[in-house]
């Protein structure tokens, strides 16, 4: 896991839902390439052709909400999404990010202190994000359980390594 | 020992210690678990993991409810997928099409969960069988490989919100009234990360039919789980299991991070409307809103009951013309049912279109989804833009009783004056 990064922002605002993020019309799959073109189709049509690795996503209230579907943040892992910072995120949704090294940032009120295309740096180490107009915000750090899952690369290396280690 | 609400009673059980606080992490032992199609997102992953074989291939559940029968030849190699994984897994509880219903219903109509004990399903919706006195959540497809690999599941022990209901509805008003009100109260992320709880003698008078109605729906307040005490109705609900049945109720003084008392004496029928499940209003202030298509179906209104409030209402009437009214039962025992009380033909004289369980249109996945501009109104959980076909589909969420009297009317009608 990358703890050190920064990149281009996307804003978006409150309640979007895994409907949002990927219509479950294409659902019908398990080709994650198929979820990531279509990405957030519901709110900008063609977002997910202009977004580029290393970019990231600040968004409201709620970010994540409805199904439990993991395809939702695959797909925008798949896209190149390096980090989901949000006012807060929906329970299903924060787990399956984490699950796939998919670093999810609890930071209230940063959507509104940023604008979309903007540069922002993202130090998790630190628990800290600095906006492009050197504004720095502060996020709780992730308890050691969520650390160790991240470090791992997602809890399926997780516990790969973890039943190797048995054996 | 301090007094426990029902969540942390359960989850100090199933992580073996003798109390829990919320916000401690414990890894848990779970006691069922149960999958849709989103075992195909997990094959892939349980393989990597590398154990081989699941836990323990008795506490699974497994039926097919999204794409049921199978719309193309993709789904079908899913489908397929999950054949064969089940046999090798030598998972008996696998419901094929013919036997399936929607996942949380089969749980429910089977008796596959009982109180207390701690459930985990690879769907969002998973809260409904809260309704038995389970913890009862949902998690995505790399948590549940993880699940089926090592038996376990590390939770976040949720501080509990309790949702205290009091007074009697006006006629024709039903649990998925109440919830709505709730949903209205607690706004759409009121319940994120926490259990809630309902209490109150208006909930416990309920059936379990309309009980799973309100756990159900706990998913659009952000909760983990939506849990009611188990109790005599519970106890005969699952006496056709033949298991010994273990009661279980929230501790007297246990503690509750916020307390919403909601009165809903005389209230009448409420409608979510577009594009949030939050968006509640009065029925009267939406009624002579045009519909396209009525839809009746889901984990969240199509049991047995719910059909029968249908073909009470078109007995001898025709749904309104240009208007679709889609009947899809929750199971196929309930689908049996209906045919077998004669609803199934009431349905068809009526002109509505009455299909096998699915999950289907519901979620815009196949069978139903809506176009452009087109107007529904549904007796299902989510109406974000997109959910049921085109983001520019409009969804309204109301009972089975304003389903159909919409459907009748052609526009969103109070039942109450049907």
């Amino acid at each position: 896991m990358q703890e050190v990064f920064q990149g281009r922002v996307w804003i978006f605002g409150d309640d979007i839902s895994t409907d949002h993020i990927i219509a479950g019309k294409y659902l019908g799959t398990t080709d994650a390439r198929i979820f990531a073109e279509h990405a957030m189709e519901n709110v900008r049509s063609d977002w997910a052709k202009q977004v580029k690795p290393g970019d990231l996503i600040v968004a409201g209230d709620n970010f994540g909400c409805g199904s439990s579907r993991e395809q939702a943040p695959l797909a925008l892992k798949t896209l190149g999404i390096t980090a989901i910072v949000a006012n807060s995120f929906a329970r299903i949704f924060y787990r399956n990010a984490i699950n796939l090294a998919l670093p999810v940032v609890e930071c209230r009120d940063l959507v509104r202190h940023v604008n979309e295309g903007e540069t922002l740096s993202v130090d998790l180490t630190k628990g800290e994000l600095r906006t492009a107009a050197g504004r720095t915000f502060a996020t709780a750090p992730y308890p050691p359980h969520i650390v160790e899952i991240l470090k791992a690369g997602g809890l399926v290396p997780k516990l790969r390594a973890e039943l190797a280690a048995k054996t | 020992m301090h007094a426990k609400t029902l969540s942390e009673k359960i989850v100090a059980r199933a992580s073996g210690q003798a109390s829990v606080v919320p916000g401690q992490i414990v890894d848990c032992a779970v006691d069922l678990l149960y999958m849709h199609e989103m075992l195909a997102m997990c094959i892939q992953p349980f393989e990597e993991i590398g154990v081989g074989k699941v836990w323990d291939p008795a506490k699974i559940a497994v039926t097919l409810d999204h794409w049921v029968p199978a719309p193309n030849a993709e789904i079908a190699r899913m489908h397929d997928a999950i054949r064969r994984f089940c046999a090798a897994q030598g998972i008996q509880r696998f419901n094929d099409i013919g036997d399936h219903g929607i996942i949380h219903q089969l749980i429910a109509e089977r008796g596959y969960a009982h109180p207390g004990e701690l459930v985990i399903g690879s769907d969002s919706h998973t809260n409904m069988v809260g309704a038995v006195g389970a913890f009862a959540a949902g998690i995505g497809a790399t948590d549940t490989a993880a699940v089926m690999a090592t038996g376990k599941l590390w939770l976040k022990v949720p501080e509990t919100i309790r949702v205290d209901v009091s007074g009697i509805p006006d006629k024709r008003t039903v649990s998925k009234d109440i919830i709505l009100r709730v949903i209205k109260t607690t706004g759409d992320d009121g319940a994120q990360y926490k259990a809630v709880e309902f209490t109150g003698k208006t909930v416990m008078d309920l059936p379990m039919h309309e009980r799973l109605v309100l756990s159900n729906m706990t998913t659009e307040m952000g909760a983990k789980v939506g849990m009611i005490a188990a109790d005599g109705t519970t106890k005969e609900y699952l006496a056709h299991t033949g298991r010994p049945f273990h009661p279980i109720a929230a501790d007297e003084g246990a503690t509750y991070a916020k307390t919403f008392s909601i009165d809903v004496q005389g209230m009448g029928p409420q409608v979510a409307c577009p594009s949030n499940p939050a968006n509640v209003k009065a029925v009267e202030e939406v009624s002579g809103t045009k519909v396209d298509v009525a839809f009746l179906g889901s984990c969240t209104n199509a049991r047995i009951e719910d059909l029968r409030i249908a073909a009470e209402l078109l007995d001898g009437e025709h749904v309104a013309a240009k208007v679709r009214f889609l009947i899809t039962p929750a199971s196929q025992r309930i689908y049996k049912e209906a045919v077998k009380e004669g609803l199934a033909s009431k349905f068809l004289d009526a002109g509505a279109t009455f299909i096998a369980s699915t999950c289907g249109p519901c979620f815009g996945g196949h069978m139903g989804t809506l176009a452009s501009k087109e107007v529904c109104i549904s007796s299902t959980n989510r109406n974000y833009p997109g959910r049921m076909g085109s983001p520019e589909a409009l969804v309204y969420l109301a009972s089975p009783w304003t389903v159909t009297a919409s459907a009748l009317y052609g526009e969103i009608t109070d039942p109450r004056t049907v």
